[in-house]
């Protein structure tokens, strides 16, 4: 049963919260809604499950409007696992759990499928609770009876709001465990809001973007979370990588960058001599290409995660003419390129060096009978983006050229 | 145990209870009678429609003239006639049995429309009263004891219009674009409340010997009641109950929040608005024939709801047969003590510590 959201307006008092908003969710997907706090990731839940009418735009559900749908049909074909619930009087656990039900009980007489509820406990692993009462459970096995109480519904559509967001790191897992299951043997087309975007990334088929309530993009994981899309939507400085353990893409928060150094640098590399220097330009806001590096090896990673242009070459080969050429265009581009000493002699990286209009080399003390070029600025590792920027500044670049070459 | 099977198996102990306590109460008076009596005078009172005839009278209107109304002449066959003596059928038939009838109903609309109240609100604070029921009935029953000559329907069907009109007010006040927030109706019931008790104490100023009447209603009674009026009461607040019960499924889910009720198939609004007719009704059914007696909507749901829990299935109807029990008794007390107590001082007499210490209790901090 597929959920598609076209369009969507929804304005709460004189705010607009979605500003046409469209996503689409079919059978046996998982899709991700990603975004900052106030985004309107659970306004964008509450008019797929129509507690919000729309003020344009449509929510369809295997072709029909939620809005048009009596609330009993469309909670038969929408179930949602709420954030959090405020139950004043103490219900049982199975007590709550029951009121899954409530849109398949006949007003009068008795459930159709009477052991809904014992499977949907039993799966969400709240079984051996049954008969506490739910205002004595810790905040993670309320939300795992909230599950539970969604899966009673029978629902071929689901939808979650931030179904980890007060669960430790064990029961985060085996939550979204749990929801993978149902949309891979189930076959139930599952929307969540995540806040965690590395879990987020690594259960979800596609995630949709959310910004001040608008799709910023939406596509497979690897696809949506690159760092500069994470900037605009959560103003915040990261580097996307993949996590060796499970080879979902992984979000890692930088402190942000000074942005004082406005140039654009072409850092030589290889194995992991490049990292370092990157890792401080970047830090110190330069625009910073990488190339030509091993593929695969520490400095490719670093300059993915960056979301850099690198030039790689394959492992045990020399750099191909394209790839040099590709280095090349990168080092002419550039204001300034930084050659690590411990890179310096690597592969094409002496004729690149001297293809540079102005190069720093970083560290190494034993480069003097290495490095051809001569002239070039030494500078320790820490001081990279100071020399850069001399270099930049056209008096006192003549200061330090003058100095070289005299 | 299923919960069906829970919900009989207290409702009829709840109702048992209520027998029992009618049947001991029936033996309490100025004359003391035996309980075989009592219950023997109770049996032979017993008795079941036989036929109904529909006859228009015409009632006189102010300005109007005579107006057709419809009068509905109901006959009664006893089956049962055993041999009591008839000064003992007279009181207990005729004086006491009718005033615990009532009672018993007024008890039960009070404590069943108390706990959908309570269910509606979330408050486990909430009373029938609280959207302007008993306010309305108030201003209603006053104006028609204080000036009969402008209020000409009488002093029950006066209060049965005021605590409508006051709670359909209230409800308007509060709704916008077709929702109606509990939070906004609750402080709209309070604003309006407050408008008619002002109003209530401004016909009782301008009042003469009518005074003492119109405080004695309002204390809340069932002084001098007749079979007429349990006849007129119970009907509607049966029906009210049946109806009430029917949608005790909704209100269990409406517990969770609206937005999760409308996730979980209940359509909110629409329900809201068909409980809170209802309950009102029921209330104002009850306090137009007894007065505004008060507590008995707050601590009977609530004592029972210690006892059986949550579950409307269960709480309703076995708050209704409770609160039918805990009026009987409270009125037993009133009319067996100095002076023929208003019934409504007897209640708050108890109602008002065992609120306190609910206050006072965990389950009151726990919201």
């Amino acid at each position: 049963m597929t959920l598609d959201v076209s369009g969507v307006d929804v304005e709460l008092g004189a705010t607009q919260i979605l500003d046409d908003v469209s996503a689409s969710v079919a059978d046996g997907r998982l899709v991700g809604v990603v975004g900052p706090n106030g985004a309107g990731k659970s306004t964008l839940l509450r008019a797929m499950n129509g507690v919000v009418d729309p003020d344009a735009g449509t929510v369809l559900v295997d072709g029909e409007d939620v809005h048009d749908l009596s609330s009993k049909a469309a909670s038969r074909r929408i179930a949602t696992v709420p954030q959090d619930t405020h139950v004043s009087f103490d219900f049982t656990v199975r007590q709550t759990v029951e009121m899954g039900r409530h849109p398949h009980q006949p007003r009068f007489g008795t459930d159709g499928d009477p052991d809904a509820v014992d499977r949907a406990m039993e799966r969400a692993e709240v079984a051996r609770f049954a008969e506490r009462d739910v205002t004595s459970l810790s905040g993670g096995e309320t939300q795992r009876v909230l599950l539970a109480r969604a899966l009673a519904q029978d629902a071929p559509v689901l939808l979650l709001d931030e179904p980890t967001a007060s669960l430790d790191v064990n029961h985060q897992i085996r939550t979204l465990e749990l929801v993978r299951g149902l949309v891979d043997s189930d076959d139930r087309a599952v929307v969540a809001a995540i806040h965690d975007l590395d879990l987020a990334a690594r259960y979800c088929d596609d995630l949709v973007l959310v910004a001040d309530g608008e799709v910023l993009d939406s596509g497979p994981p690897a696809d949506v979370l690159t760092p500069a899309a994470i900037r605009r939507a959560f103003d915040a400085r990261v580097a996307v990588g993949t996590d060796p353990a499970t080879g979902a893409p992984t979000v890692t928060p930088l402190p942000d960058a000074d942005d004082e150094l406005d140039a654009r640098v072409h850092v030589l590399g290889g194995g992991d001599t490049a990292t370092p220097v990157v890792r401080e330009l970047v830090d110190a806001g330069a625009d910073v290409s990488v190339g030509p590096v091993v593929a695969g090896d520490t400095d490719h990673e670093t300059a993915r995660r960056f979301d850099l242009d690198c030039v790689t070459v394959e492992p045990f080969t020399s750099p191909t003419q394209a790839a040099e050429a590709d280095a090349r265009a990168l080092v002419e581009d550039a204001d300034t390129v930084v050659a690590p000493a411990d890179a310096a002699d690597w592969g094409a990286n002496p004729g690149l060096r001297a293809a540079a209009g102005r190069c720093v080399v970083v560290g190494g003390d034993g480069l003097a009978t290495t490095d051809p070029g001569g002239g070039s600025p030494r500078v320790a590792a820490g001081d990279v983006p100071s020399a850069v920027a001399a270099l930049a500044d056209p008096d006192e670049r003549l200061a330090v050229a003058d100095g070289g070459n005299d | 145990m299923d919960v069906y099977a829970r919900a009989t198996v207290w409702t009829a102990a709840s109702a048992g209870l209520l027998v029992a306590v009618a049947l001991v109460s029936a033996t309490i008076g100025h004359a003391s009678i035996s309980l075989p009596t009592v219950a023997l005078a109770a049996l032979d009172v017993f008795a079941v429609p036989s036929s109904v005839s529909v006859s228009l009278h015409d009632h006189a209107v102010p300005a109007l003239g005579g107006v057709p109304w419809p009068a509905f002449d109901v006959g009664y066959t006893s089956p049962l006639d055993f041999d009591v003596p008839a000064t003992h059928q007279y009181i207990v038939g005729q004086l006491r049995l009718p005033r615990i009838v009532l009672g018993a109903t007024v008890g039960a609309s009070l404590a069943i429309s108390g706990a959908v109240m309570q269910g509606f609100f979330r408050n486990p604070m909430a009373d029938p009263s609280i959207v302007g029921v008993s306010s309305g009935a108030a201003v209603g029953a006053v104006a028609a004891i204080t000036a009969p000559a402008v209020v000409t329907i009488g002093i029950q069907p006066a209060a049965f219009l005021g605590a409508l009109v006051a709670a359909f007010t209230v409800y308007l006040v509060a709704t916008e674009n077709g929702r109606t927030p509990v939070a906004t109706l609750l402080l709209a019931g309070v604003a309006v409340q407050t408008l008619l008790g002002a109003l209530t104490s401004f016909l009782i100023v301008n009042s003469g010997r009518e005074i003492r009447e119109a405080m004695y209603w309002l204390m809340g009674n069932l002084h001098g009641s007749r079979w007429h009026e349990a006849e007129a009461a119970l009907p509607v607040v049966v029906l009210g109950s049946v109806v009430l019960l029917a949608y005790a499924r909704d209100m269990n889910v409406l517990l969770a929040g609206e937005e999760d009720a409308h996730t979980l198939g209940v359509e909110v609004q629409r329900t809201k608005r068909l409980l809170l007719a209802v309950a009102s009704v029921v209330t104002a059914a009850a306090v137009s024939f007894a007065g505004a007696i008060g507590f008995v909507g707050l601590i009977v749901p609530h004592g029972v709801r210690l006892v059986v829990g949550p579950d409307h299935r269960v709480l309703l109807p076995v708050s209704a047969f409770v609160g039918g029990a805990f009026l009987v008794t409270a009125d037993t007390i009133a009319r067996s003590g100095a002076g023929n107590l208003p019934v409504g001082i007897v209640t708050a007499f108890v109602g008002a510590p065992f609120f306190l210490y609910l206050l006072r209790d965990r389950e009151v901090h726990a919201l």
